[in-house]
């Protein structure tokens, strides 16, 4: 499956990274060479094959709805770029 | 000192005659004098670990010790570490401060061991060669020219040169063997959920595993002790009790049952990497072992599997780098979708962009049956060939990896490098463990045998990799740069 630089732009988007037009042209090359490794997967036959997500075949463990965790906030904001108030700040979003 | 294994080392605490101060401080000069050249450490926690070792002595004074109390050990700068930079190799957390530990951590420190210090790995786990690094790239102390291989290519190169007794890793698609192959050391990758991936950074979590890199086999078998079990805090990792893994190590290997899969010894094998892993293969048929070929015949499916499926869960869980919380933050953001692209097109590198892209590419709408589900069925088949192999042998050999390291800067191409780890890749795919032994030499430069057992098949590895040991001297082979730094 041919990349297009339309894909990897779509993709910087989805990922919420900036990508300039130079860093777009030198991504649609390493990223082609390596889904056309990739696409070697479809030579395989796996009809019938089901999907595994995980090695051990485990399912999701549940655990008691009781509160466990105490509230660090101080603790977790002291690694933040900008907090006030314990409230994390960012850009206006609502004018 | 620096020569000693962490079980040798352990010995001499308890006899008195060596304290842990006395070992912390000798280490600590060791990665003050060489690690300028090796660039091993990201950070070093020299102050913190004389405290520690204080603390150390005066448990075992009172009575209060265990095996690995007093020991020095690094960690791979993936751990979450309470208080010390966790920067996981890269720009976007090098002013990350972690406000907790991990369980391996946790479980470490309560065992009474001392962390040097944080080490150099590709940028959140993602390269073999550990050239990847924001840090910059650290070189092999078997040659200055050579890789360390990566990603816990810090760990590796610490270990070999001396700088510490043993360290952490963790193993995504190698990231622990591949670098003990090149560095002449023994590495274990766990079986997936063996050990807690709490507080460890996540790069591909249905992948990622914990394990230990020291000098020899019982070594690991120590450190898996401590680190091996259930933990609440990971959903992912397996309630099932821990053996003592030091206690099976002596087990006869008469009867052993070997299988060679032919696909690992293919075109693109180095000969003199293929000659080593074949004359430890005789070590083990003089130990009373038998040997056979077998097939894992979907082997060559594993790299492009992977090249979906991690770069998948990478993409996931690499979302949460948004410049909000914590992590590398752009200046003067116009809105809020200008803080997210540049925050992240300034915090990641090149090879962690890659990943994203591919990880976002695939799973977006109109590719992700094609490529994910795909994936994960051919998944499903490559374990199958695992599971298939262990009803007629009891372990797999191998070479650790098709060439010994390789020449800083020789792979420039992303998919020549992804092309390394062929040996490595499908295990952790199939979620089974693996150990990469000393067994040799290439050109100057170290061969890794790796050995692979069923899930759970720890202590076997352990007693497998240990008794090869016994009957050789490879892991007893220091680097020149250990002793000229001494």
């Amino acid at each position: 499956m041919a990349l297009e630089e339309s894909h990897v732009r779509r993709a910087a988007h989805l990922a919420r990274l900036a990508v300039s037009d130079d860093q777009a042209n030198g991504f649609v090359d390493d990223l082609s060479r390596i889904l056309d490794m990739v696409d070697q997967l479809q030579s395989l036959d796996t009809e019938g094959v089901a999907p595994l997500a995980h090695p051990l075949d485990a399912t999701q463990r549940l655990r008691a709805d009781e509160v466990t965790e105490t509230n660090q906030r101080d603790a977790f904001q002291r690694c933040a770029p900008a907090v006030e108030n314990g409230l994390y700040l960012v850009p206006r979003v609502v004018e | 000192m620096h020569d000693k294994t962490v079980t040798q080392l352990a010995a001499a605490l308890n006899s008195g005659e060596l304290s842990s101060k006395e070992l912390t401080s000798h280490f600590l000069q060791r990665i003050e004098k060489a690690d300028g050249t090796l660039n091993s450490f990201i950070t070093v926690t020299a102050e913190q670990a004389l405290t520690q070792a204080d603390a150390a002595d005066k448990a075992r004074a009172s009575g209060d010790a265990g095996t690995l109390t007093g020991i020095p050990l690094a960690l791979k700068d993936i751990y979450c570490t309470q208080g010390v930079k966790t920067s996981c190799g890269s720009k976007m957390l090098d002013n990350f401060i972690a406000p907790y530990d991990a369980t391996v951590v946790e479980k470490l420190s309560a065992a009474g061991t001392i962390s040097l210090g944080k080490t150099n790995m590709d940028e959140f786990a993602m390269g073999s060669s550990n050239e990847n690094s924001y840090y910059g790239s650290v070189k092999n102390p078997w040659d200055l020219s050579a890789v360390p291989g990566g990603s816990s290519g810090g760990s590796a190169a610490a270990v070999a040169a001396g700088l510490v007794p043993a360290a952490m890793g963790t193993d995504t698609g190698g990231s622990i063997r591949q670098p003990a192959a090149f560095c002449g050391i023994t590495g274990l990758k766990p079986t997936y959920g063996r050990v807690s991936r709490y507080g460890i950074i996540a790069y591909a979590s249905s992948l990622d595993q914990a394990g230990p890199m020291a000098r020899s086999a019982e070594d690991c078998a120590h450190l898996l002790n401590v680190i091996a079990g259930h933990d609440v805090r990971d959903s992912t990792c397996v309630a099932r009790g821990v053996p003592d893994y030091t206690e099976t190590l002596n087990a006869p290997l008469s009867g052993l049952k070997i299988g060679l899969p032919k696909e690992y010894f293919g075109d693109g094998l180095d000969p003199e990497v293929e000659k080593a892993v074949r004359d430890a293969v005789k070590v083990y048929e003089s130990l009373g072992a038998t040997v056979r070929d077998v097939s894992l015949p979907h082997t060559h499916y594993a790299i492009p599997a992977y090249y979906v499926i991690a770069p998948a869960e990478a993409s996931s869980n690499l979302s949460r780098y948004d410049g909000v919380r914590f992590g590398h933050r752009c200046k003067a953001p116009e809105d809020l979708i200008d803080l997210y692209t540049r925050s992240r097109a300034e915090g990641f590198g090149e090879e962690v962009k890659r990943r994203i892209l591919i990880g976002t590419h695939t799973l977006s709408e109109g590719f992700f049956d094609a490529y994910y589900t795909k994936a994960q069925k051919v998944r499903r088949l490559i374990r199958q060939d695992f599971l298939d192999a262990f009803e007629d042998v009891d372990v797999l050999m191998g070479p650790a990896s098709p060439t010994p390291a390789f020449d800083l800067g020789a792979k420039k191409d992303p998919v020549s490098m992804y092309l390394q780890d062929i040996y490595t890749i499908a295990v952790n795919l199939a979620g089974i463990p693996g150990i990469s032994v000393p067994a040799g030499f290439s050109n100057g430069r170290p061969v890794g045998l790796q050995i692979l057992g069923t899930h759970f098949a720890e202590a076997q590895l352990l007693n497998v990799a240990h008794q090869f040991q016994q009957a050789t001297d490879w892991h007893l082979k220091r680097p020149a740069f250990a002793e000229e730094n001494a």
